[in-house]
């Protein structure tokens, strides 16, 4: 019982990292920015550009983060 | 044989199988070849039993749902693994690191569950890809055969030049890998995730070429960027002024 628990556990913490990593806003961004292109998909608007731009807009912020906490 | 059922198949099938064996070839070089072709292996077994289950009703299976699924998860994966490979290269350069370095810790440590993954969606989503392929030209002129054949083929050649070109991908450090292969992951996980909420991209399946280069554009300009950022913090520390790179946080 207890080995099943540490296994799930392991389980949701692998799943965990390998989606928000270390940081956690890039992959809200992206999702935000697939329910956005599934909202302008629907409203007949070419939505092709939102979620590269998103995406390479929440790296940016989350490359300043990073260097900022680099700082000693 | 139908001749023209083959060559198409061989044909539409090989732009999936390039995608394949791009992942596969990836995440061996940068990861654990030994987890990436256990994925690939683990991906051709799950499509033998959907194809061996469904056979000609494949046709039916709505790809929209997987495509997004996989595709939002390859995205988060690649993007940390796009911004991880920038902050490396732009605090060390692009040379160090080669072949001594493992670009993920949990890389090197026992059996790599995130290779295997990475490999798996892969190998699965785009062998899927192949094998409505297969079923729809095959059932259409009912040479089922000829298109097995076809795509049988473009798995092969595809196959065997990810085979002779993984050497050189092999020599490129590990560092600058992480930032390609980065891109590269992003790249399809942008595609796939953007197909599966219904985008229909500029050029089809051409947009892969332009949006990989977009990418890796971008990457090499954040590269600079942050190489600036990390002088003007530690101008700011030297002189003991607030840094700007915060300013407006």
């Amino acid at each position: 019982m207890i080995r099943l628990g540490r296994w799930i556990r392991a389980f949701v913490l692998f799943w965990v990292d390998f989606v928000v990593g270390d940081d956690w806003r890039v992959a809200a961004v992206i999702a935000l920015a697939l329910l956005g292109t599934w909202g302008l998909v629907r409203a007949d608007v070419a939505a092709w550009w939102l979620l590269p731009v998103a995406v390479l807009a929440a790296t940016v912020r989350s490359l300043r983060a990073a260097v900022l906490r680099e700082r000693p | 044989m139908n001749l023209s059922v083959l060559l198409s198949t061989f044909l539409a099938a090989t732009i999936e199988v390039i995608e394949m064996v791009a992942i596969v070839v990836a995440v061996g070089v940068t990861r654990s070849w030994r987890a990436s072709l256990a994925g690939a292996v683990g991906g051709l077994l799950v499509l033998a039993v959907l194809v061996a289950s469904f056979g000609i009703a494949l046709q039916s299976v709505p790809l929209k749902p997987i495509r997004l699924g996989v595709g939002a998860l390859l995205l988060a994966f690649g993007s940390q693994w796009l911004r991880k490979g920038i902050l490396r290269v732009s605090l060390d350069g692009w040379a160090k690191g080669f072949g001594e370095e493992h670009v993920e810790a949990g890389a090197a440590d026992g059996f790599d569950w995130t290779g295997l993954v990475l490999s798996f969606k892969g190998v699965s989503l785009e062998g899927l890809e192949v094998a409505v392929i297969v079923v729809a030209f095959g059932a259409a002129d009912r040479a089922i055969g000829a298109a097995t054949v076809g795509a049988a083929a473009s798995v092969i050649v595809v196959a065997a030049i990810g085979l002779a070109g993984y050497r050189f991908v092999a020599r490129i450090p590990r560092r600058a890998l992480q930032l390609f292969v980065g891109a590269m992951l992003t790249t399809f996980g942008t595609f796939w995730a953007a197909e599966g909420v219904g985008v229909r991209w500029p050029g089809e399946e051409l947009a892969l070429v332009w949006l990989a280069a977009a990418y890796v554009i971008a990457a090499l300009l954040l590269v600079r960027l942050v190489t600036r950022w990390r002088t003007s913090v530690a101008r700011s520390l030297a002189t003991d002024r607030p840094s700007t790179v915060g300013a407006g946080r």
